[in-house]
């Protein structure tokens, strides 16, 4: 149990102000669990995640939703443990938790005061190798998913629509696979589908605990070796294939016919990720690109679509660099009262051309320039926000120390280089469209009221 | 700008912060009057050079009359536009600092925020454009009517989504001619009806400086925080303070209603008034609903709907005070062909609730958790901000956090069982449901 690394993050010098250093430490167990811990002096208080490296898109087809699953069942019990007392005891110790599941991870979190640190990692450890994994708990827990499902995607017109959208925006890249899973997948999964899956996944070789709050890095390291030192590595953890996606040779449209009362629009252009790029600069050309135009009130999209030519009722665009596998930028529209989705297609597409044939602004580039430096500031009023970007970072492969890289190539982001990741991705040929088409509703039917008394009951 | 997909474990509906204590850790607040009388709390926080501001005003939709909407469309014509600038010129001002400017009502208030960095050369040219606001927004006929027909495309964009159905129905049963009654976002008729001078006597009467409290946190020092606050305030008129809203009616008889929607699940709400700030009953009600549906997963709520029966992804309870009975809500949404038993597990577990009250164990568990848990709801500048905002507003006592923990743990078992019995009475609670497919 070697200790492999303390770094302490250099310190972030802004033009007119120097904020407080912030002590990083890394650490790797002998099973190979990583932790990592930041020290927040500001709160009585502690944050602590556990980041599996698993998530959607590490699925096949016909088990979708799977990694969702056992997140769910994670809190189902152990041997120790019966079903719900991992979330009581946390809840008695003044506790917040939860869990949550993407296309690249799956973590558990507990919010503490600083001295409970130990009850949060004695459970995470249980559950790491020893849930129970019963047919009744999962027959039970599998319906809240399904429930999950239609709350999040079947009756959303919009979530629906996006859902489709990124089933056909990719061939062979797994991130197609929608993260609550396929209904009919969700219908047909078995219980031990699950323990194959817990049992492949879910090791300390597989994790990195993540710590940041008012705690000291030594003690957390020796009450990490403590509680998950014990638990053996995985002997067959397989990462999995690259499955890259082939490059797209022509546009692709569709359509999504769904009761509804708005039209939607949405754009997608496979981009690369920061992990991988050929060019490690062009991630942060598409970052900055995006904040021109949906960076604020005063960018692009708000200014000349929604309010100056108000084609638009709501725009949006964005992208995430830190992604495991290379994913799209993305715009979304809803179209103003008397436009079309047509028109909202066509003002973004020129919004597209007009960042390929002129460079931006410098008064634009320092408006971005000025709310990174401000935005890099802001979060660390979160501790919890600090955790999960150093938990994304780490489990899509990037390193938490290329977070600390961020402002400084923002910053040396030129006009010409905006330019060329607008012609070089942002192209037609590599263009995914899909447009909400809204069906009628017929929401008036069947209203009843009924008084001084319970309806059916 | 980044878009993420995470999907959690179970949701938390979350309420108007409310808090608890430990005397050590509890920030300390100062309080004083500014020239013309508004009120302004403020704490001292040096570990970041960020500053924090929000100037609240009594003008939330409570005060919209006839004309629903009002205050949202007043407050939201702030961010378009002041003193000659456009929207866009007012937004470079912030952006181009790096502050984040952002306004808002519910119910009772009505808000402008400021977040910046606290050096004087990002923080000063923040401070000017937000009293720039608070002097002379344009309220544009341009602006205006874009906005306006902005109200009613979301207007008919609520009607896609069976959760903001539900919700409106549910207050409209509870309330029904209270100003609580209206949504905040209004109608289509009366967005509609609304014009540009409703807007500008709307601000004229509310957004004056004797009906604004302020709250500030961050790294400045008190007398630099006193000066900004002159600075802001300097060409606002005095005014005078908005008269109180009236008392809401308790519920006659149950009522239960059922609108008919597209979606595969059925949402379902039940409740009637709660609590208001300041009521000597809130901390009793509070810890009583821990244990009935504001625990998440730990209540019983969630134990008897989605633990033993998977019923349900969401399930909660809580209660909404507000300067007068704000809503009491039960809610949860599941596929339309099981809903007459969710509803009917959820009325009778409100039921028993009420009848018995909760366990000596329930208690402990709740207060542990309460009590235990008080540093994490004051752990960054922002959630202090709220705080401040809300003990401002409400004029609830500067020692509100101290004095949390303390509260909760007095609370006996009888107060609780009494407590509720006098309060919530399930068979005169309104339920509404929204589903059923086409």
């Amino acid at each position: 149990m070697q200790r492999v690394n303390k770094l302490a993050v250099f310190c972030i010098c802004l033009a007119t102000s120097i904020v407080a250093q912030a002590g990083v430490s890394e650490y790797r167990l002998d099973n190979g669990l990583k932790l990592i811990v930041k020290e927040d002096h500001r709160a009585p208080v502690v944050v602590s995640q556990v980041w599996y490296k698993v998530g959607s898109s590490y699925e096949h087809n016909g088990s979708t939703g799977i990694s969702h699953v056992l997140e769910h069942m994670m809190f189902k019990g152990t041997k120790k443990h019966p079903p719900g007392e991992f979330s009581r005891i946390i809840s008695a110790n003044g506790g917040r938790e939860n869990a949550f599941t993407g296309s690249d991870y799956t973590a558990y979190f507990q919010r503490l005061e600083k001295s409970r640190l130990k009850v949060s990692f004695e459970l995470e450890a249980d559950r790491m190798r020893n849930i129970l994994l019963t047919d009744e708990e999962f027959r039970k827990e599998v319906k809240v998913v399904m429930e999950e499902r239609r709350l999040r995607t079947e009756d959303k017109p919009e979530s629906f629509t996006y859902e489709q959208f990124n089933a056909v925006s990719y061939i062979s890249s797994p991130y197609r696979i929608p993260t609550i899973g396929w209904m009919n997948d969700l219908k047909n999964m078995q219980v031990d589908d699950l323990k194959d899956w817990y049992k492949r996944w879910y090791a300390p070789n597989n994790a990195t605990v993540v710590v940041t709050g008012d705690v000291n890095a030594e003690e957390v390291y020796a009450l990490a070796k403590t509680y998950f030192g014990p638990i053996k590595p995985s002997t067959d953890l397989v990462p999995p294939r690259p499955q890259t996606e082939p490059v797209q040779k022509g546009m692709r449209r569709i359509q999504v016919k769904i009761p509804a009362q708005l039209p939607y629009l949405l754009l997608g252009y496979p981009v690369p990720a920061l992990l991988g790029a050929q060019n490690d600069w062009e991630p942060y050309a598409l970052e900055v690109l995006a904040g021109i135009l949906d960076g604020g009130t005063s960018a692009r999209l708000a200014t000349r679509l929604i309010r100056g030519r108000g084609i638009l009722t709501s725009a949006s665009a964005g992208y995430s660099l830190n992604t495991r596998l290379a994913s799209l930028f993305l715009l979304q529209a809803v179209p103003a009262q008397g436009h079309t989705v047509r028109e909202a297609e066509k003002v973004l597409l020129k919004e597209i051309k007009e960042l390929q044939t002129t460079p931006v602004s410098q008064s634009e580039l320092d408006r971005i320039k000025a709310q990174v430096v401000a935005g890099n500031v802001f979060e660390r009023d979160s501790i919890f926000y600090q955790a999960m970007q150093i938990g994304t970072y780490e489990t899509v492969g990037l390193g938490w120390k290329r977070i600390d890289e961020y402002v400084e190539k923002i910053q040396s982001i030129t006009p010409e280089q905006i330019q060329a990741v607008a012609r070089k991705y942002l192209v037609g040929d590599r263009l995914n469209v899909a447009v909400l088409i809204p069906l009628p509703m017929n929401e008036k039917a069947g209203h009843k009221t009924a008084g001084g008394q319970h309806g059916h009951h | 700008m980044v878009i993420t997909n995470n999907i959690f474990r179970f949701t938390l509906v979350l309420c108007l912060s409310l808090a608890s204590s430990l005397v050590q850790a509890t920030p300390e607040i100062q309080y004083w009057q500014s020239r013309h009388g508004a009120e302004v709390y403020y704490v001292h926080a040096p570990g970041l050079p960020i500053v924090d501001l929000q100037i609240t005003f009594n003008a939330g939709s409570a005060r919209d009359g006839d004309l629903s909407g009002l205050s949202s469309l007043t407050n939201h014509m702030l961010g378009m536009g002041a003193g000659g600038l456009d929207a866009t010129q007012i937004a470079q001002r912030f952006e181009g600092v790096g502050a984040i400017f952002s306004h808002d009502v519910d119910r009772d208030m009505a808000w402008l925020k400021l977040r910046s960095l606290s050096q004087k050369k990002w923080l000063d040219p923040a401070v000017d454009t937000l009293s720039l606001v608070l002097e002379k927004p344009n309220f544009s006929k341009k602006d205006f009517d874009r906005e306006k027909k902005r109200y009613l495309i979301s207007l008919k964009g609520e009607r896609q989504n069976p959760g903001a159905v539900a919700s409106r129905a549910f207050y409209k049963a509870i309330y029904g001619n209270h100003p609580y009654g209206n949504m905040p976002n209004g109608t289509e008729k009366t967005i509609n009806n609304i014009s540009r001078n409703n807007l500008k006597n709307f601000f004229r009467k509310y957004y004056v400086v004797r009906n604004a409290t302020i709250a500030i946190v961050g790294d400045l020092d008190k007398k630099a925080a006193a000066s900004m606050v002159e600075r802001l305030l300097e060409k606002v008129p005095s005014g005078k303070a908005a008269p109180p809203l009236p008392e809401v009616a308790e519920l006659k008889e149950a009522k239960t209603i059922r609108l008919s929607f597209p979606s595969s699940q059925s949402h379902v709400l039940m409740g009637q008034p709660g609590n208001y700030r300041g009521d000597p009953d809130y901390f009793v009600m509070y810890l009583g609903n821990h244990a009935l549906g504001g625990g998440g997963l730990v209540s019983r709520l969630g134990e008897e709907i989605r633990e033993k029966r998977g019923l349900s992804y969401s399930v909660y309870s809580y209660f909404l005070p507000l300067a007068r009975k704000g809503i009491f809500q039960a809610g949860m949404q599941t596929k339309n062909t099981q809903v007459d038993l969710g509803v009917k597990v959820l009325r009778e577990t409100i039921r028993n609730f009420i009848d018995k009250g909760i366990t000596e164990k329930e208690l402990i568990a709740s207060r542990k958790n309460i009590t235990g848990g008080f540093p994490l709801r004051i752990d960054s500048n922002k959630k202090i901000l709220g705080y401040l905002a809300m003990i401002g507003f409400y004029k609830l006592p500067l020692t509100y956090l101290n004095d949390f923990n303390k509260k909760i743990d007095a609370i006996t078992l009888k107060q609780i069982r009494e407590t509720l019995r006098r309060r919530l009475h399930v068979d005169r609670m309104v339920t509404v449901i929204v589903g059923g497919g086409q």
